[in-house]
């Protein structure tokens, strides 16, 4: 082989382990991409800060959503279906969970907001969503999350929707929920 | 395959090993070659008959031959067989017969890895077919593969499909570095990158694509393992990953592969036209050129495969602009080949009805796809079977015809025995009529709403599920028709000369018919 061709080789030999982390690399990305844009719907926990607290709301209404994944036999559900709501107010709102098993067991909730451009301007300042939830056999709960929707709302939207999936992660107990623990501005 | 070959030019050069072992130990590029050919030939037949359980058992709606299960199964493997087991390992033949003679070198650069790169490739089948007999059967995810289908709902046996695909894409690795590594160092003097035969330069390109995507498919693979085995959340939701996740990795691989797969093809078809019109091709540098920006344009369109997961609408305009601006460079190809047979002194030849055939039948596949980009129209048609019958029109008379084109136009060279020309008309209209007959009728019935995937559908689907089946029998029956016209050229005939076409251009046809075990051992001179 001449030494041309021993170059080339060298070159394309490190460029597919190098695309094979590339691929790996895409998962942060992804995240930090979605983050960045507001993308995907994915609520982040925010701190207090009285900028966002406005003395002239906007009427919304605020409608919640539970749904439970397959395999979750858990009894969950918003205590109110929709909320009059306006923008620029904190607003604590509330969902009953009972475990309905015989076993203690570890739930997660996964939110999700719609339309995905009013998720950058729901600001959550504590929510369930943030932690693991454990319940004993039958035991019940009020889950709260304090939130205030940004006086910045695109205005044509009127209506948000702040979805929860809730997952049994009693058998992933140990895995870090890392995507659920940033803290944004 | 090949005879054994006496070659006066050289004292040292002898002919290949006896027996078994030739095949095994082989590192000659032709050898290589005719070991890839045949093994995706192979696939084809395999992954063509599943094709048959497919369309039988969609010939009357309700369920009558195999069970749901079963069909799923079907579906999966007819995909990934026909993907990677037919259509790469063929170009990836085509590509060890012809670069070498193409560009005046004696073999490929790296004739070990050659070996290596096709003799793990069979293994990686045979771990992908055993699945079919254990328990749980066999992949029932689609070729596509989404997680959660793939992780959590998945058979025992998906870690065996995750192995054989790092396998396979091992294969493609290695066989897409060794054509780099052969074009860019070894060509004959005075081939400046520019004077590459346009196969060259697809294959070339496709190389490139394939050691940038297939790490990114073995990193997903990868994923899946951590996810079913070590306990890990890539795509699950419950901890915190994210499925969509996996369908943005699995199309940022996806979407090239779609380009691997008719690049090749596109060199083919280049060299076949200008062959049978008697002239040179017209703008060839429009089609390099117009090949690197579908190359490129590839990496950024993936998400046209999602837009129905909930893309926000800034994304899916970029990505219906971006997949509609692939037209363009492919448009210029399109018109290049008709411009060449303008006033050409045109022979309809087997491979030149083949290559027609690929350029009408291509160019619908083509505007099809179009149709799909557009994203409100792709709400209603997303996985109907009018993205089924876009993906068949753009690969079985797209990358399939062109295979075969190549096959006609070159097995003279590999054999040095003319194939039977009446045979041959005979497969190509047999086909012709058969994949029109198949694929035409699922654009309505995909229009109509029906999806795609599903063992049984409604009763106003019936007639022309009826239709494609009967010309998928048509098809499918036709290509044995092929297997014989191809044993029947190797084992005899009209012999060949070298120039084997009066049109052809090009550095193989200077060599003598069936090719020397050994060409090119001094460097050819090219002006």
């Amino acid at each position: 082989m001449n030494k041309g061709a021993k170059k080339t080789l060298i070159k394309l030999v490190v460029a597919v382990p190098l695309m094979f982390a590339f691929g790996f690399a895409l998962v942060p990305l992804y995240d930090v991409f979605c983050e960045v844009t507001g993308l995907n719907g994915k609520v982040f926990q925010s701190e207090h800060s009285d900028d966002l607290i406005a003395e002239q709301g906007r009427p919304l209404s605020l409608q919640f959503i539970s749904t439970n994944n397959e395999n979750m036999p858990w009894k969950f559900e918003p205590s109110v279906k929709v909320l009059k709501i306006e923008t620029g107010k904190y607003y604590t709102a509330t969902f009953s969970v009972k475990n309905t098993t015989n076993k203690k067991m570890t739930a997660q909730a996964v939110p999700s907001v719609a339309p995905s451009n009013a998720a950058a301007h729901l600001k959550k300042l504590e929510c369930f969503c943030f932690e693991k939830q454990e319940l004993m056999p039958g035991e019940e709960a009020l889950l709260p999350v304090k939130l205030l929707v940004s006086n910045e709302l695109p205005s044509n939207i009127k209506n948000v929707i702040l979805s929860y999936t809730i997952f049994d992660i009693t058998d992933y107990n140990d895995i870090e929920l890392a995507s659920n623990q940033i803290v944004m501005e | 395959m090949s005879a054994v070959i006496e070659n006066h030019h050289e004292d040292h050069d002898h002919g290949p090993a006896k027996g078994i072992t030739r095949w095994l130990y082989t590192t000659n590029h032709k050898d290589i070659g005719t070991l890839y050919l045949w093994f995706s030939f192979a696939m084809f037949l395999i992954g063509g008959a599943m094709a048959m359980i497919i369309r039988a058992e969609l010939f009357q709606p309700g369920m009558q031959i195999v069970e749901p299960e079963f069909y799923n199964q079907m579906i999966t493997l007819h995909g990934l067989i026909m993907i990677f087991g037919g259509v790469m390992p063929a170009f990836v033949g085509l590509a060890n017969w012809l670069v070498p003679m193409m560009i005046g070198a004696p073999d490929m650069a790296l004739p070990r890895m050659n070996n290596l790169s096709f003799w793990i490739l069979p293994f990686a089948f045979l771990i992908l077919l055993s699945s079919l007999f254990m328990e749980g059967g066999a992949p029932n995810f689609g070729w596509t593969f989404y997680a959660p289908l793939s992780t959590t709902y998945a058979p025992p046996s998906v870690t065996f499909f995750i192995f054989s695909v790092h396998i396979m894409g091992a294969s493609s690795i290695m066989g897409a570095i060794n054509v780099v590594v052969t074009i860019m160092n070894m060509r004959a003097p005075g081939v400046g990158l520019m004077k590459m035969p346009l196969f060259v330069w697809s294959w070339l390109i496709t190389a490139y694509l394939l050691i940038a995507v297939m790490p990114v498919l073995a990193g997903a693979v990868t994923m899946m393992l951590m996810d079913i085995h070590f306990g890990t959340s890539f795509f699950n939701a419950a901890g915190g990953g994210d499925p969509v996740l996996f369908q943005h990795i699995f199309w940022f691989f996806g979407h090239p592969e779609v380009y691997i797969m008719i690049l090749p093809a596109f060199g083919i078809v280049s060299h076949i036209i200008e062959t049978f019109s008697r002239k040179q091709l017209f703008g060839y540098s429009s089609m390099v050129w117009a090949m690197l920006s579908i190359a490129i344009l590839s990496f950024v369109v993936w998400a046209h495969h999602m837009f129905t997961v909930g893309l926000p609408l800034a994304a899916e305009i970029f990505f219906m602009w971006a997949t509609m601006l692939i037209a363009v460079p492919t448009g210029v190809k399109v018109f290049n080949w008709v411009a060449t047979m303008f006033r050409g002194s045109l022979t309809f030849e087997t491979p030149m009805l083949f290559a027609i055939a690929f350029v009408v039948l291509f160019t619908i596949g083509g505007l099809s796809g179009l149709m799909l980009a557009i994203v409100p129209a792709d709400f209603q048609y997303h996985d109907t079977y009018f993205v089924v019958a876009h993906f068949h029109y753009v690969l079985v008379p797209g990358a399939i015809f062109s295979i075969m084109a190549a096959v006609y136009y070159w097995i003279p060279k590999w054999s040095g025995n003319m194939y039977d020309e009446r045979l041959g008309k005979l497969h190509f209209w047999l086909s012709f009529v058969g994949v029109n007959v198949t694929f035409f009728p699922q654009h309505f019935i995909g229009l109509a709403g029906m999806p795609r995937r599903y063992p049984d559908y409604s009763l106003q689907f019936a007639d022309w599920n009826m239709v494609s089946s009967v010309g998928a029998f048509l098809f499918g029956f036709s290509q044995l028709l092929f297997l014989f016209i191809v044993l029947k050229t190797v084992m005899g005939g009209k012999k060949a000369t070298s120039q084997v076409w009066d049109g052809a251009r090009g550095l193989e046809w200077t060599v003598a018919s069936p090719a020397p075990y050994h060409t090119f051992s001094t460097p050819p001179k090219v002006d």
